[in-house]
């Protein structure tokens, strides 16, 4: 099987018969192509039809009218349950098999292809080890001796076992408890890197939607596409009054979110070690705007600020002269992480650090709101001013 | 066949309708038998299982009495009981009662058990004793398991009481018992007859006084209490 | 009052008899079984037939067994296919029942899982839904063993073997060693199977003892 496979939605739409009770979303005329190996995410608020289009990839539910093809193929004209072993998914509630080993749950379409046993049981112990688990410890036993986080992972690597070209994801991270949810979602953007498959994800949390996307769509009730593009123009250009209001009036603080630590122009304020000449650290101290001097150690790790004016004017620099250190923070953190970190400290700067711990470059809030307005674009639509009385909530219920 | 026609003129012929033998004489006697039966077990079961399902404590007892309830056959016990009492209803009477003690007992432990622990802490928050709580709250609430566990009881009874004219009693049995004696199908039958349809009528009585005492909102689906109908009559 | 030599005398009548309450026992339960679960199949295809299939299953189990007997003896005489027809309609309400609550106990996520994997429904049902239901399933036919085990006595009214058999001569020639011995063999009987399907069970649902270890 190719490593990744295109999908493209033509004119695709699902209708219900308005009679039956307790149906999902229907999904109205959807168009959107994409590309091999690109990971897309259907966001949306609930009954905008972003599961029910995700299923209709593997034909779980079948569209009205129009086409789901897969590498230039309609899935319509392939073999259901040959199409369905090609494609991997994963849910929420995970739907691990609870009369099978673990690693017989994650050998399941190895199996329901024919691989031999050894083969599947090889195939097991190296997916069960891409997503963190020791096989030794995890292979034998059941799923209801795991946690949520576990099990989750056991979803993965069981979609990913015969290797298939794409993926389908049904908010799988919804069922864990935040810490977890974020733990895995890092790991599986770092596994994406690495695999490289097509993946389609549906989630109703923007924040996800944007951290996890490199293409986003964004879906309104009654299965409309709003926009469709990468994270980044979403917040910046939203197309519509309701993808603004989706978004939510934090767009520009979401936006610092796709943006990291190592992406800004990072240079050293001054800086002069424990044990130097008072006299000269001050020379250097006053020469540089920032009006503080970083006080590190003789490997370069930061110990903390003085203030330019409390250098004393001779002797040596010792660690009693600073004051404690503000937020550290590395390249791959945030600008949104780092903003948050500098307000928690109540301060006005951190120190980039490196993986050693040393420091590597001064990062400001004025260099954040720089970034902020720089990068600004041209928003058509900003959503109008709350009138004061509406009842907080009623306007989310659109449904973050 | 001549017998759905003799079976008719059976039930056609005033003579079975009067005396000792008649139908109204033979289901009084069943009636009573059971009747009796019923409520000596009740009296037994009925406190017992409901001490043990308002404190909790004690559940072992009704496994126990549940599982053996299961195991050991009514017939059996009849026969067993004769020696001891004699003939008659008086040698059915001890095995009826203790037919009936384990739907009862298990039941009315299982219905407590079941009962919202919500609704009971509300009740203990706001005041009520333990025998209030029982009574006016734990009871209504598990109403309809007691209520099939009385009807798994009956509904045992009864088919047993039919049982008891095997062994030289009356109720409805005597026209089986007579027909397989005496080799007279029209009143094997229409025995039978009667028998199985004063079952349902149980049955289906106590299924109607179950239906009436559920709360509203309650999805009426098989619970573990009666997705496994406790020994039967005559099964035991 | 027990008179242990008549059991030591008789032994022999007395194991044969109880082969065949086994055999009884088991015949009614593998026959109840096929039918119960091919009915269970249907339900869960066609829920409209749910109420219509297990309500006369329901009145089977209400009618009294010895009027049940009575019924079919003048059509299938003394044998041992009016026993076999007796005994297997008492077992069709529990294990139609059980079967049923098996089958729809699989969780719905485990279902849709299966499917968005590439499971037929054929491969489905057999290694995914049947697995699933088996605690259930054995639950039923061990209240369905125990139960035909006690039903079995009354086919002796009818002439059928079994330790039913025992009891009744011992009650018709005042013999109380055999009526007590009778019953307790019974018991025992129904006790043991009980454990034996119990352990099936256990052996047959290795993921139900692994919980929270």
């Amino acid at each position: 099987m190719p490593v990744a496979a295109t999908v493209e939605f033509r004119n695709v739409t699902k209708r219900y018969d308005v009679r039956a009770k307790g149906t999902p979303g229907a999904v109205n005329d959807l168009s959107l192509s994409v590309p091999a190996g690109k990971i897309c995410v259907l966001v949306g608020p609930s009954g905008c039809g972003k599961t029910t289009s995700l299923k209709m990839v593997n034909r779980l539910i079948e569209p009205t009218s129009g086409q789901i093809l897969i590498d230039g193929v309609d899935a319509a004209t392939r073999e259901v349950t040959e199409l369905r072993r090609g494609i991997g998914y994963v849910i929420q509630q995970v739907g691990l098999f609870p009369h099978q080993s673990i690693a017989a749950n994650v050998a399941t379409v190895p199996r329901l292809l024919g691989w031999p046993q050894a083969r599947q049981r090889e195939r097991a112990e190296e997916l069960l080890g891409i997503v963190g688990l020791d096989p030794a410890r995890y292979r034998d036993r059941y799923p209801a001796q795991l946690s949520g986080g576990e099990r989750q992972r056991v979803g993965v690597a069981r979609a990913l076992a015969a290797d298939p070209p794409i993926m389908l994801m049904d908010e799988p991270f919804g069922a864990v408890d935040p810490i977890v949810r974020e733990r895995l979602q890092n790991e599986f953007l770092r596994l994406q890197e690495e695999l490289a498959k097509t993946i389609l994800f549906v989630t109703h949390d923007i924040d996800e939607a944007i951290k996890m996307g490199e293409l986003v769509a964004v879906l309104e009730v009654g299965g409309k596409l709003a926009q469709f593009g990468p994270p980044d123009e979403i917040l910046a250009s939203p197309a519509s009054v309701f993808v603004a209001r989706f978004v939510g009036a934090d767009r520009g603080l979401k936006r610092l979110s796709l943006s990291r630590v190592r992406d800004l122009d990072l240079r050293l304020p001054a800086i002069a070690r424990v044990g130097e000449d008072c006299a000269e650290a001050r020379r250097r101290a006053a020469a540089d705007p920032f009006p503080y001097l970083l006080l590190v150690d003789d490997q370069s790790r930061p110990i903390g600020w003085i203030p330019d004016q409390d250098v004393p004017p001779s002797g040596s620099l010792t660690e009693a002269m600073a004051v404690p250190m503000s937020p550290l923070l590395n390249r791959r953190t945030t600008l949104k992480d780092a903003l948050s970190l500098l307000l928690d400290a109540d301060v006005q700067a951190g120190i980039v650090v490196d993986r050693a711990g040393a420091a590597m470059g001064l990062v400001t809030m004025e260099m954040l709101a720089e970034r902020m307005r720089e990068t600004a674009g041209d928003p058509r639509f900003s959503p109008p001013p709350e009138p004061i009385d509406e009842e907080p909530g009623a306007a989310e219920a659109i449904g973050a | 066949m001549e017998l759905p026609g003799e079976v008719v003129a059976w039930f056609a012929d005033p003579a079975n309708w009067t005396g000792t033998n008649g139908v109204p004489n033979r289901l009084v006697e069943h009636l009573r038998l059971s009747g009796i039966s019923m409520l000596v077990a009740a009296l037994i079961a009925l406190p017992i299982g409901l001490a043990i399902g308002h404190t909790g404590r004690g559940g072992f007892l009704a496994v126990i009495v549940a599982n053996l309830g299961r195991a050991v056959p009514s017939y059996a016990l009849l026969l067993v009981f004769l020696p001891i009492f004699g003939l008659g209803d008086a040698a059915a009477f001890p095995a009826l009662v203790l037919l009936a003690i384990p739907p009862i007992l298990v039941n009315a432990y299982t219905g407590l058990r079941e009962v919202d622990r919500d609704l009971v802490e509300a009740g203990r928050g706001m005041g009520m004793t333990e025998l209030q709580l029982l009574l006016q709250v734990e009871l209504r609430a598990a109403a309809p398991v007691i209520i099939a566990g009385l009807r798994i009881a009956a509904v045992a009874v009864v088919a047993t009481a039919t049982l008891a004219a095997l062994v030289a009693g009356g109720g409805l049995g005597r026209y089986i018992a007579d027909g397989f004696g005496l080799r007279r199908e029209d009143r094997l039958v229409a025995g039978a007859l009667l028998v199985a349809l004063l079952a349902l009528i149980v049955e289906r009585g106590f299924t109607f006084l179950e239906r009436r005492t559920l709360l509203p909102g309650d999805p009426r689906r098989p619970s573990a209490a009666d997705l496994a109908p406790a020994p039967r009559a005559d099964i035991g | 009052m027990i008179r242990w030599e008549w059991i030591t005398s008789n032994a022999s009548q007395l194991v044969e008899a109880t082969l065949d309450h086994l055999a009884l026992t088991a015949v009614a339960v593998s026959v109840g079984f096929a039918i119960s679960f091919l009915l269970s199949i249907v339900i869960v295809r066609q829920r409209r037939l749910a109420s219509a299939i297990t309500g006369t299953a329901g009145v089977l189990y209400t009618i009294p067994s010895l009027a049940l007997f009575a019924f079919l003896v003048p059509f299938t005489g003394l044998s041992f296919l009016s026993a076999q027809i007796g005994l297997v309609s008492y077992t069709l309400l529990i294990l139609i029942r059980n079967i049923v609550a098996g089958l729809d106990g699989v969780p719905a996520d485990v279902r849709e899982a299966a499917d968005g994997m590439g499971y037929g429904p054929a491969r489905r049902f057999l290694s995914v839904e049947l697995p699933l239901a088996m605690p259930l399933i054995i639950a039923g036919l061990r209240i369905a063993t125990v139960t035909t085990i006690g039903l079995v006595v009354v086919a002796a009214v009818i002439g059928q073997g079994g330790l039913g058999q025992v009891m009744v001569r011992g009650f018709n020639f005042r013999n109380d060693t055999a009526v007590y011995t009778g019953a307790v063999l019974i018991v025992v009987l129904a006790i043991m199977a009980d454990l034996l399907l119990a352990g099936i069970g256990r052996l047959v649902t290795p993921w139900a003892r692994a919980r929270g270890s």
